[in-house]
């Protein structure tokens, strides 16, 4: 049977009344023994016999068309199986969610890197040798490749808002800062490359493959190949990292499976870092205006984020730049504008937290601004522009936290030691600042299925094909199946990665935890329900806890409450109306503080602390280091990470991780965390919300709010390198 | 071509590409993927194993280089039930989420603690001689060679102080 629920009305918290007391706790991650010891099996790394390995070919021009490849160049190479250019191959990956094929054809090239062929080999030596080797002619066009001078730009009408009259809101404020903010490229980069190995069985494909969102997945594998759907089956229950850079089917997938089926045997096909940077998606530049005007009480008057991005011809996805600005603070007078512009670079789609990770690292450093204009502490400045209802829409929101996270992180950092005044603060040649910021992440809830058996011996089962892509998936899921169903986390396994499993919404937006947590949960009802009819009560009076049942004066083990069999049970979760009916986010504080060297230029970061409340937590060491994650990628996009293209061809010079610079652990203090308890009843039955891009959401402008507090240089080009920072120093 | 390699304490005779690179080796043609290729270039460190019991990105080397040289990978420190303590410490800290550079940051960290004890310094240290005491600082600089895209640092951090100071208190 199937428990069904469509979030029409706020839920109860049924979770405030089970017994077992695990859910939230900060347990380990069940299947850590098998990552700490190198036994998690990832997708290239399994092996079939008969294995053929295939190695992509890039384009080397940005746009034209392949006029020939000269398969003679290569196939007589040692070991080489097949060269294959198919019109089916994927110009680049599925934008998330897509659920259908993206653009499709290797002969035109739309940016440089595209992959347009596969060599196929016997051993992976000879596929990258020979792929290396292979010669291609082209027809080439002229690009365009400069977001800024770009010939096509499109004004998309759901990213167009004009409410009052910003211009004179401006004009007549007492305080206001016009500002233009930029942030450059950047890379999700996740660890694990992106990797395919397709097999075939008649007609029935197989892919283990490195995916986030294994249901959208299926679907646009099979319509990329033009197959049905039933005959696709993907397999990811270990995910190297994601980050947006997995969540559409990628074009490795799809050369792997026709390369496969051509040649009747199981086809690897890995892509080299270096493809990685070039195939997959990037995040799209940012060229942000910000105008922000305030009362002489220091409350918006007119608010205005309007940005230019860009994408590739045909596709639909822009950076939402201003999505958490719209939600975030008040001010009657607002204005949105979005211009993308169409250039031959890289695919851009979603990277960790679409919107806000680039609109915020604007917004909150603006709004810095605007609270020295105005004599404000940042923080008061903030809490005095919460808005009471959502200033455009009008709508509600639910659980917000925003002004006690604010709090408690100014009260756990020593905020009251800054001084308002830049430069007051040194240590030897090291300048030392505080900067703040608010964390602010939309909150979706997406449809969710998956299915929960609890076995007469005590154990329990939880499936779906939702992934852990680091997320901690296997974690929550098991502690929720758990507390619901009153059993030790031991007692539960979560078994995920599969599309045989019912179907989740998989790892993207923040939303899987939630939505599948929900599945799970309704699952456990159904559960409950079947429980308490065996023992004789209600499902109110239903108790569990290590395996006992109580309820209405009766007491029975689990074991003699299954004496039929197992008990199967299916949830199903639908998102409704509460999702329109609230406004719902995650929220919280970021706190840096910096040390700027007065003669180079360089910062580092010397402590952050970061406090959200997204809801019911439900696992504290998982969300722990979501939170602290995220936060590092603030610290990357405050001062490392840019993505650079030649301004000739559009191609991606630093297309390693040598050149384009993440974090790294001398980058990273011991990074402080903590969580307000929130219910969020709107949000879902669970009442927890995203949490996975919370973290980043602001962080960067903490940093770089940091770095002006810390030497007076306010740097609006992210990242905040040290020429930039040098430039605004004084002369030694 | 004909290479023999000692592997976790056994001998393999492998036949392979001379353009084999040691990762391969162990990924392709041992079954041990515990190491992980993440750039193949030795710019993340995911692929460190022990090579006589020094820490080296396996895919900056050739397998046909290492005839009868000791090597060790993470499927060689210890086992689902059977975890090094630092293994342990890596789980109880959190000290990763997607896991991919795990076994990468286990090797070096395995290694980093013996070089520390050998009294190696490194940029952070403040001075070139004499004992070196493991501070966050120098562990984190010591670690810089693996990254982390999760940004699990805080927790490797915190699973290595702490398996060195067991180690520390042990002696």
């Amino acid at each position: 049977m199937t428990t069904y629920l469509k979030m029409d009305a706020p839920q109860p918290r049924h979770l405030d009344e089970t017994a077992q007391g695990v859910l939230g706790a900060p347990q380990d991650r069940p299947e850590g023994p098998l990552k700490v010891s190198g036994r998690a099996v990832y997708a290239a790394e399994h092996e079939l016999d008969n294995m053929a390995d295939g190695f992509l070919v890039r384009a080397t021009i940005s746009k034209g068309r392949v006029v020939r490849i000269d398969e003679a160049s290569v196939k007589a190479m040692p070991g080489v199986l097949a060269v294959i250019s198919d019109e089916r191959f994927l110009r680049n990956p599925a934008q998330g969610g897509a659920g259908a094929a993206p653009v499709q054809g290797a002969a035109e090239v739309a940016y440089f890197g595209q992959p347009i062929a596969v060599v196929v080999a016997e051993t992976f030596e000879q596929a990258r040798h020979a792929a290396r080797s292979l010669k291609v002619e082209y027809a080439v066009e002229e690009a365009d490749v400069d977001p800024e001078t770009a010939s096509k730009v499109d004004t998309p009408d759901r990213r167009q808002l004009d409410q009052g009259d910003i211009a004179a809101a401006m004009g007549d404020a007492p305080h206001a800062v016009d500002v233009t903010y930029t942030t450059p490229v950047q890379s999700s980069a996740p660890m694990e490359p992106h990797a395919s190995i397709a097999e075939w069985d008649g007609d029935r494909l197989i892919l283990r493959g490195s995916y986030q969102m294994l249901k959208f997945n299926r679907a646009e594998l099979a319509d990329s190949l033009g197959i049905s759907a039933q005959n696709v089956r993907i397999l990811s229950p270990y995910v190297g990292g994601g980050f947006g850079s997995k969540l559409g089917i990628a074009p490795e997938a799809v050369a792997a499976s026709i390369a496969a089926q051509e040649l009747g045997r199981p086809v690897r096909v890995v892509m080299a870092r270096q493809q990685v940077f070039e195939g997959t998606m990037r995040r799209s530049e940012t060229r942000q205006r910000i105008r922000l005007a305030a009362d002489t009480e220091g409350r918006l008057t007119a608010l205005g984020q309007e940005d230019r991005v860009s994408n590739l011809v045909g596709e639909s996805f822009s950076e939402p730049t201003a999505q958490a600005t719209h939600f975030l603070y008040g001010g009657e007078n607002r204005r949105f504008k979005q211009e993308v512009a169409r250039v031959n670079r890289t695919c851009a789609g979603s990277v960790r937290a679409p919107g806000e990770a680039v609109g915020m690292l604007a917004l909150e450093c603006a709004m810095d601004e605007l609270a020295e204009a105005a004599g404000l502490d940042p923080i008061e400045l903030r809490k005095r522009n919460i808005p009471d209802l959502h200033p455009e829409s009008g709508i509600q929101y639910s659980a917000r936290s925003l002004a006690a996270c604010l709090d408690e992180g100014a009260r756990r950092f020593g905020w009251s030691e800054r001084s308002p005044e830049p430069g007051q603060r040194r240590e030897g040649e090291w300048l030392i600042g505080l900067g703040m910021a608010t964390a602010a992440r939309a909150n979706v809830l997406s449809e969710a299925q998956a299915r929960v058996t609890l076995h007469p011996d005590g154990t329990a089962l939880v499936e779906t094909d939702m992934t852990d892509i680091g997320t901690g998936t296997y974690a929550v899921l098991r502690q929720l199946v758990a507390e619901m169903l009153g059993l030790p986390s031991e007692k539960v396994e979560a078994r995920l990665g599969d599309t045989d499993l019912p179907p989740g919404p998989g790892s993207g937006g923040s939303w899987g935890a939630s939505s599948s947590g929900s599945a799970a949960f309704l699952a456990c009802r159904g559960i409950r329900q079947m429980l308490a009819t065996k023992l004789g009560c209600t499902a109110d009076e239903l108790r569990l806890q290590d395996g006992t049942a109580t309820g209405g004066n009766l007491r029975a083990p689990l074991a003699d409450l299954l004496t039929d069999g197992p008990m199967v049970e299916e949830g199903h979760l639908v998102p409704g109306t509460t999702a329109k009916e609230f406004s719902q986010a995650s929220y919280g504080a970021h706190f840096a503080e910096v040390a700027v060297n007065a003669t180079t230029g360089e910062t580092r970061v010397r402590r952050m602390l970061g406090v959200f409340a997204a809801g019911r937590i439900l696992n504290e060491k998982t969300a722990r280091s979501q939170c602290q994650g995220g936060m590092v990628w603030g610290i990357g996009a405050a001062l490392t990470e840019e993505i650079a293209h030649d301004p000739r061809d559009g191609h991606i010079v630093n297309r390693d991780l040598a050149e384009y610079h993440v974090p790294v652990n001398l980058d990273v203090p011991q990074i402080e965390v903590a969580f307000l308890d929130e219910r969020d009843d709107a949000a879902c039955p669970i009442q927890s919300k995203g949490i996975g891009e919370l973290g980043i959401s602001g962080a960067g402008a903490a940093v770089v709010n940091a770095i002006y507090n810390a030497c007076g240089v306010r740097v609006r080009e992210y990242p905040a390198t040290l020429d930039k920072v040098l430039a605004g120093l004084p002369a030694l | 071509m004909e290479i023999t390699l000692d592997i976790n304490g056994d001998r393999q005779v492998l036949d392979l590409d001379p353009r084999t690179s040691l990762l391969d080796a162990l990924r392709h043609h041992l079954g041990l993927t515990g190491s992980k290729k993440g750039c193949d270039h030795g710019q993340c460190g995911a692929c460190t194993i022990l090579v006589n019991g020094r820490r080296i990105n396996s895919c900056l080397t050739l397998a046909a280089m290492h005839e009868d040289d000791e090597i060790t990978t993470i499927e060689g420190i210890g086992r689902p039930g059977h975890l090094a303590p630092l293994q342990e410490g890596f789980v109880r800290h959190d000290g990763f989420q997607c896991g991919y550079c795990t076994p990468g940051q286990i090797m070096s960290a395995t290694a980093m603690i013996e070089e520390a004890r050998e009294g190696w310094p490194s940029y952070v240290s403040p001075s070139l001689e004499g004992d070196i005491e493991l501070s966050d600082e120098e562990i984190a600089e010591r670690m810089s060679g693996n990254l982390c895209r999760c940004a699990a640092y805080t927790g490797i951090v915190q699973a290595i102080r702490e398996a060195a100071e067991t180690r520390e208190a042990a002696e």
